[in-house]
């Protein structure tokens, strides 16, 4: 039973990470209908300025963080307004050939200024454990879920009770009364893309200490976090954050106690994907939308 | 009118007699690296004609279609060293098996539009790898599959001649097939439900049918290129079917013309050389962005594809071709081929 507790609590921790990146995906496909092939590789390169910050130039880890998360939401905001923001009306695949472009260019970019040797990444917690009722949690574990529930619920608030958030999903559900109400559709699409890239940048400072900082790791959390948001409901920000946790509990249990699927991960994420979409195409918690003619 | 139209168009004539005369001599005049090379710029065109029919005829978004050549090249190599089967004979095999898989993969596909389509495809890329390597007694494990290298049965061609001329003769027969299929009643009902699935239901299409279809033939295309590629390269391993493979297929089919046939030759060389070139380009600078440069550049290409030619080289070749016809010939020309397609 402990060992099955510590599985769950490790779990969580790693879905914490998965419901962040989730949650960005959720973000931008709200507000736009689309998916952001480039979420991933977006965290990468954050995770890579924080790492940089705090190990050439010695700035505190906290401090590092914030910088990092500040910066990936300005320059995915850039990102939108210049790159994206043409192909917004545009025929689907034109979006998601632009975002594997972008996809492309900054895995590049990371490999060039920051090279492919798998770096590790510093953590503030101790590395010692915890024993709670007997079950040995590791305080990284704990740090973990604790800034993940942080962030999800400063999210939580900013768009469920802030003017700005109000805004956002105006801008995003209905564009047009939104603009006669003298919200800028525009700037609300870029502060969506800021705000995705800035919680996709917190999964991955999160992530980096367990995975090692290179520029392909995030290319395995993304589909787990595809899966967490289409478990969950592409459109349901809460579905993100139910999809992500229970993603990671169940991926630590099958690795715990199922060793024949333990490197089978990433096919289990897919065949959750796969089976959601042609069961439940609307997940968890999304809406169910009809077409009309 | 008539007339007009059953004259012979002569520039097209020598065109074709001029792309003929390049392909067949090319393997003369070109050191034996280069051949093979060639011969791997003609693979991608087969597997990027697949991509094509798909996303670009039929509309369906793939990114997974490095795991459809991932699967074809497995299939021929298990056909050759544990069934024994001649290695010419496996290239058939492998396009049937994969054509099978893609067939299947195509059903619950059926569910998925759009970005979900791209969604789930884009996972089958990331996840093919290590689920090719998990069944080791057949695959070869990390391991993969050693191939005997190909040798030429006749001394008045190199090996890689020899090579050459089967991806030649191979390509030649699968585009005039394609060609054939998307020219009658199938490419109409690809193109209709790629347009407007619903309209394309109501003039009597059946959607589920052309759909599968269209994933059999393009999965069965794949894996013919598959095939090829593992012979070309002689060993037969999970890794080098990473998922950049299948982006590096959809810039290829973007850059060259998504919704052509000829852009699909295009693409197909351009991802064989484009890694090659920029490589030897930036890698002067340094070696850091030598080992980047391929993926940057990929990257760029298609930004700059999307905001400047979106019907890819053949879109603005074939622009090209009609304004400087209507220059020369002084005749009201049709307005440039029907810019049609998914972008």
């Amino acid at each position: 039973m402990t060992y099955f507790l510590q599985q769950v609590v490790s779990g969580l921790a790693a879905g914490g990470a998965y419901a962040s990146l989730a949650l960005a995906l959720v973000l931008i496909y709200s507000a736009m209908g689309l998916v952001n092939f480039a979420q991933g590789e977006f965290a990468m390169f954050a995770t890579f300025i924080a790492w940089s910050l705090m190990v050439s130039l010695h700035v505190p880890y906290g401090i590092a963080f914030v910088l990092a998360v500040v910066l990936a939401m300005v320059g995915a905001a850039v990102i939108e307004r210049a790159i994206v923001r043409p192909f917004e009306r545009g025929p689907q695949l034109s979006v998601v050939i632009v975002t594997l472009a972008l996809l492309a260019i900054v895995n590049g970019s990371a490999g060039f200024i920051w090279g492919y040797v798998p770096k590790p990444f510093p953590t503030p917690f101790p590395q010692s454990p915890v024993v709670i009722a007997g079950v040995y949690i590791s305080i990284q574990d704990i740090g973990v879920i604790a800034v993940s529930i942080l962030v999800l619920g400063l999210m939580y608030l900013l768009f469920n009770h802030t003017k700005l958030g109000l805004a956002m999903r105006t801008a995003a559900l209905y564009p047009d009364s939104a603009r006669l109400l003298g919200v800028s559709v525009g700037g609300m699409l870029a502060i969506g893309w800021g705000l995705a890239s800035g919680v996709g940048a917190v999964s991955g400072i999160l992530l980096a200490p367990s995975l090692f900082l290179e520029p392909n790791m995030m290319q395995q959390v993304v589909i787990y976090a595809f899966a967490a948001a289409v478990l969950g409901g592409i459109d349901s920000p809460i579905g993100a954050v139910v999809g992500g946790l229970l993603l990671g509990v169940l991926l630590a249990l099958i690795g715990a106690y199922i060793p024949v699927l333990a490197d089978l991960r990433l096919a289990v994420a897919l065949l959750l994907i796969v089976v959601t979409l042609v069961l439940r195409p609307s997940g968890l918690f999304g809406q169910v939308h009809t077409r009309r003619v | 009118m008539t007339a007009r139209r059953v004259r012979p168009r002569l520039d097209l004539v020598a065109f074709g007699v001029v792309l003929a005369a390049a392909a067949l001599g090319a393997p003369f005049l070109v050191p034996g690296y280069l051949t093979l090379e060639l011969s791997y710029g003609l693979i991608f065109s087969i597997a990027i004609l697949g991509l094509n029919i798909l996303t670009g005829y039929t509309g369906q978004i793939t990114l997974g279609h490095g795991a459809f050549i991932a699967i074809g090249a497995y299939a021929a190599a298990i056909a050759q060293q544990k069934l024994g089967i001649n290695y010419l004979a496996t290239i058939p095999i492998a396009g049937l098996a994969c054509g099978l898989v893609g067939f299947a993969v195509g059903i619950p596909a059926l569910r998925l539009e759009g970005i979900y389509l791209a969604l789930a495809t884009f996972a089958l890329a990331i996840a093919a790898p290590t689920l090719l390597k998990k069944p080791e007694a057949i695959t070869g494990g990390v391991k993969g599959i050693i191939l005997p290298p190909v040798t030429s049965p006749t001394d008045l061609l190199t090996d890689d001649q020899f090579f050459y001329g089967l991806c030649l003769v191979t390509t030649v027969l699968l585009f005039v097939l394609a060609w054939n299929i998307l020219r009658g009643r199938t490419g109409r009902a690809f193109r209709a439900i790629r347009d407007g699935d619903l309209a394309a239901v109501s003039f009597g299409i059946n959607l589920a049918s052309y759909k599968t279809l269209a994933f059999a033939l393009s999965a069965g295309l794949a894996g013919l290129a598959g095939a090829l590629y593992g012979i070309a390269t002689g060993f037969v391993s999970a890794d080098a079917y990473p998922f950049q493979l299948s982006i590096l297929l959809v810039v290829g089919g973007v850059l060259g013309g998504i919704a052509t046939l000829e852009g699909a030759i295009i693409g197909g060389f351009f991802v064989e050389f484009l890694p090659v070139i920029s490589q030897q380009a930036l890698g002067t600078i340094n070696k850091q962005l030598a080992n980047a440069a391929p993926t940057v550049t990929q990257g760029i290409v298609l930004i700059l594809i999307m905001f400047v030619a979106r019907q890819g080289v053949a879109g603005l070749v074939r622009t090209g071709y009609h304004g400087a016809r209507a220059l020369l010939v002084r005749q009201p020309v049709k307005v440039a081929a029907e810019q049609t397609g998914p972008l």
